[in-house]
């Protein structure tokens, strides 16, 4: 009714100046202490082999050397959707780089000394680099007791397979489908993995006092997560919830590497064995890539059906992933797809395999866009493809078979209201679709590209979100939540949607990382949720403490409360337009009624979220029946690009991406979105490319050889396109944006190198090489494709 | 141990340090300097920039004791008195995001306009070619340093 103050202004970030001037503390950067202790972490240098001797005895005995430990000191297992971990291996070893042992010392030197003094004796197991080696009756079980393990109810493994997950989705009828379909495009595509690349490295510091009190510094996206599965993971040693407190500093850069847990584990579990002395982790670059996360690959296999007016009538997606040794959390980016891979299309007949298979390479797990970039680069050159074939325009065969509000999505359920339409039409306009661009060297060639975009988030149908806020004697607030900022800005995000209901400026609001025992419930900063979720959670912490504030004015000056309202950090009220009470004068130490007493006292108001509409029940066989997924973002993004013809050096002239985010909070921070993730984005398909060698060991772990964007690399121009269609249940109608935005890329670039080239490449990264190759034998490609 | 004696954000600090050592760890755990970051350790990522004598390096590429008699400026000696102009447009166009990188661009910036106050764009973006950042899509912070050279150039 009112119109907006803080919601929908751009915003400097809360935390900007102490990460301009320096003074932000990372986890690396809090001092520890002269007890500080350091770890040294021995690692496999086999794929996959069986550990038959692991002698720790000369480390233990080297000088200054505090401890040693190993997988008999910590039989646990742990992991977020299905425990098939470790904390360090266990008899047999399934990746290079899988860490084996761990020495403490007092100096990092002594304990790298001392550890490379373990002797380990392997016998070489076979190992499985390949998900389409993997899915073979006939190959070893990387994970022989897959059946016993413990997993979330709408996870799927087949026992005495490497198959973690299998997510099947059915809807209509395929066969009737493809039988009415005029054309049908039937073709596999390839994605392989890549890394996060977070500028931090992971960081965890572990303090277990004397008083069995157990503390873990953090570079995470999970506290509150981390903290369950710590206690969990540590309770035969006698530890529960409450004696466990995680505390997450500022992170830099997260991007899904530090969603779940995986080295943190370590500094807890070491922590308890050298008690009353902290103990500090700190992944190199080298293992960053190797022993983290890394994105899952996928190879796609998509038929679609299609008739000559260009509607489509059937699809067929069968998607195989490779998750590397776990599955904890890759399982669940192929849950995911499993349920989405339609695209932000109608389909009426839709077939889905999404199929989750373990190999002996790093573990996958969150990447940002959680498997969609992955598929859609598949799904948007397949559609761009059969448009080409039809003789209609791309961007006009997606408004076509566009999703609308309520079109039913694969597993059953409505889609929600969404500014799909609105995206691609702006996007074409920016771009000008229609406008043939030439180079003027002749060497070059110039071409377009068009991908939509499309994603929900992806968890538990109970993840929840929750917030306190509270006043201090000047009118100021704190608001403790538990997500993170990353760098997108949640805390400025959250302060600004409790500025619009308290009307105090956010320059009068601090929210700070979190901390597990001070600071509520977040389930984690994760699927671009927290906005729309924990968002939910401070606007109804911000209203009750309205309330409350309105309570104590009403029943101690005599006003009508529902006359009251807030404005210039001040109760006001309809009736009485003289009236004026400062927040600061009551907020703390209540109002002074007429016989001198006070009424009231401290503000503190508090709220939750969590969408009670979710269900993650459904036909195994179908998936028909739940209610998996809370909303879909949706967006549309194109690129203008010349390319080199001989060198296939490609420059991007021109990106421009829409998104409906519903209500941006902070537009500012929207955009910021948009430039960071479409050139991460880019990078995927343009530069990053993850090598290994024969034997499983990832062989370009830095900077040098894995090559992410300079500033020499951006785009000439990046147009980002805010489209507001409201969430009905998003706070002020926001919903998520983070992931959305790298999501276009891929399939874009591959467009436009086909627009420009006429050669459609179907596996990525798309690097220069390929184009160039690709373009000298266009003849013989061309007579393959189209 | 040697002892080395160099100029830290103008104020003169004499430390003991061995002849191995790396200047960005004796920053960071012997002398409380904490915004040069390790990103990589081997001088691909730029986190780790000061300035030696008023040009950038990286400090994890340069031995303790070679800084003996020098002048090393990191971020904390660049806002002592305040934010810079550049570190405000940076500010005010919300240029970074996890921030991770920020000591370095800020270096590398400064460096860039103490010897260059009219870059161009492509100067620019040559100076920052060393300093990685995975959040920003760095068009904010080019754009931020073009800011500040317009800015000098309506002056």
């Amino acid at each position: 009714m009112n119109k907006l103050r803080h919601v929908g202004k751009p915003y400097v970030r809360i935390d900007g100046k102490e990460k301009i001037s320096g003074a932000t503390r990372y986890t690396e950067d809090i001092e520890f202490g002269p007890n500080l202790h350091y770890v040294a972490i021995v690692e496999s240098s086999e794929a996959h082999a069986k550990i038959l001797k692991l002698d720790v005895s000369e480390a233990k005995k080297y000088p200054g050397v505090v401890g040693v430990f190993t997988a008999q000191d910590f039989p646990y297992k742990f992991g977020l959707y299905m425990k098939d971990r470790f904390i360090f291996a266990m008899d047999t070893v399934k990746y290079v780089g899988q860490q084996i042992a761990a020495v403490v010392a007092r100096d990092v030197k002594t304990a790298k000394r001392a550890a490379k003094l373990i002797k380990v004796e392997y016998e070489p197991l076979t190992a499985i680099f390949d998900q389409m080696e993997s899915i073979k009756e006939t190959v070893p079980r990387i994970h022989p007791k897959l059946g016993e393990y413990e997993h979330v109810p709408w996870f799927f493994p087949q026992a005495n397979t490497n198959i973690a997950h299998w997510r099947k989705t059915r809807r209509g009828d395929v066969v009737k489908g493809f039988d009415e379909a005029d054309f049908v495009l039937e073709d596999t595509y390839t994605v392989p993995r890549y890394a996060h690349c977070p500028l931090e490295t992971h960081a965890a510091v572990g303090l277990c006092d004397l008083s069995d009190r157990l503390t873990i510094w953090a570079s995470s996206q999970s506290p509150h997560t981390q903290r369950n599965l710590f206690a969990e993971s540590l309770a035969p040693l006698g530890f529960s919830h409450k004696d466990i407190r995680v505390i997450a500093p500022p992170i830099g850069g997260g991007f899904g590497g530090k969603a779940g847990v995986s080295m943190e584990i370590l500094a807890a579990a070491i922590a308890t064995k050298v008690k009353g002395n902290p103990v500090k982790i700190i992944w190199s670059r080298e293992q960053e890539f190797y022993n983290t996360s890394q994105r899952l690959g996928v190879k796609a296999k998509i038929k679609i059906g299609v008739k000559n007016d260009g509607t489509f009538t059937a699809i067929d997606h069968k998607l195989y992933w490779d998750t590397g040794a776990s599955a904890e959390y890759g399982a669940n980016v192929v849950n995911a797809v499993g349920l989405s891979a339609i695209g932000p299309y109608r389909f009426q007949n839709i077939s889905i395999d999404s199929v989750c298979l373990y190999t002996n390479l790093p573990p996958c797990g969150a990447y940002r866009g959680f498997g969609y970039s992955e598929f859609m680069f598949g799904l948007e050159s397949h559609i761009t493809r059969i448009a080409d074939h039809l003789k209609i325009d791309p961007v006009e065969i997606r408004k076509k078979n566009a999703i609308k509000e309520n079109d039913i999505l694969a597993y059953g359920v409505k889609m929600n209201p969404n500014g799909l339409i609105k995206c691609i039409d702006e996007v074409a306009k920016e771009i000008e679709w229609n406008k043939k661009v030439t180079s003027n060297d002749p060497n070059k060639e110039v071409g377009k590209g068009f991908s939509l975009i499309w994603k929900a988030p992806a968890m538990p149908p109970n993840a929840s979100s929750a917030a306190f806020l509270k006043f201090s004697e000047d009118g100021s607030v704190n608001i403790l939540v538990s997500g993170m900022d990353m760098g997108q800005g949640y805390l400025t995000v959250m302060a600004q949607i409790a500025a619009e209901i308290l009307a105090v400026p956010i320059t009068k609001i601090r929210t700070e990382t979190p901390d597990t025992d001070r600071n509520p419930y977040e389930w984690q900063t994760v699927a671009s949720h927290v906005t729309w979720s924990c968002g939910n959670a401070v606007r109804k912490a911000a209203i009750d403490a309205r309330e409350q504030i309105f309570d104590v004015v009403a029943r101690t000056l005599y006003l009508p409360k529902d006359m009251l309202f807030l404005e210039d950090e001040s109760v006001k009220c309809r009736t009485k337009p003289d009236f004026k009470l400062p927040l600061k004068d009551f907020v703390i130490n209540g109002i002074q009624a007429e016989d001198f007493s006070f009424k009231g006292g401290p503000i503190m108001g508090h709220g939750i979220f969590m969408p009670e509409f979710a269900s993650a029940n459904s036909d195994p066989e179908t998936s028909q029946g739940g209610h998996p997924n809370v909303h879909y973002t949706v967006g549309a993004a194109a690129i203008t690009m010349s390319i080199d013809k001989e060198s296939g050096e490609m420059h991007v002239l021109k990106a421009v991406e829409a998104i409906d985010v519903g209500k941006a909070i902070n537009p500012s921070l929207v955009k910021g979105q948009i430039t960071g993730g479409l050139l991460q984005g880019l990078a995927t398909v343009l530069y990053e490319d993850m090598r290994f060698n024969d034997k499983g060991k990832m062989l370009n772990p830095n900077f040098t050889d894995y090559k992410i964007p300079t500033s020499k690399d951006v785009p000439d121009e990046i147009v980002p396109i805010i489209v507001e269609v409201p969430q009905p249940d998003g706070p002020f109608g926001a919903r998520g944006v983070g992931e959305h935005t790298m999501i276009p890329a891929a399939p874009m670039i591959a467009n436009a190198v086909k627009d420009a080239l006429g050669v459609r490449i179907k596996s990525m990264p798309i690097t220069k090489e390929k184009v160039a190759l690709a373009n000298l034998k266009k003849g013989e490609l061309n007579a393959k494709t189209f | 141990m040697k002892q080395i004696t160099f100029k830290l954000n103008n104020e003169i600090r004499s430390i003991y340090v061995e002849p191995e050592e790396i200047l960005l760890d004796v920053l960071r755990e012997k002398l409380g300097v904490k915004s040069p970051k390790c990103g990589c350790d081997r001088g691909d990522c730029g986190a780790c920039a000061v300035l030696l004598d008023g040009r950038s390096v990286r400090s994890c590429l340069v031995l303790a004791i070679e800084v003996d008699g020098h002048e090393i400026v990191t971020v904390e000696g660049i806002s002592q008195a305040g934010l810079t102009k550049v570190q405000q447009s940076m500010l005010d166009n919300n240029a970074f995001q996890c921030g991770f990188c920020a000591p370095g661009i800020v270096v590398t910036t400064t460096e860039l306009l103490e010897h260059n106050p009219r870059p161009t764009m492509e100067e620019i973006k040559e100076a920052l070619s060393g300093n990685l950042c995975r959040c920003s899509g760095y068009l904010p912070i080019l754009e931020s340093v073009q800011h500040v050279v317009e800015e000098a150039d309506n002056e």
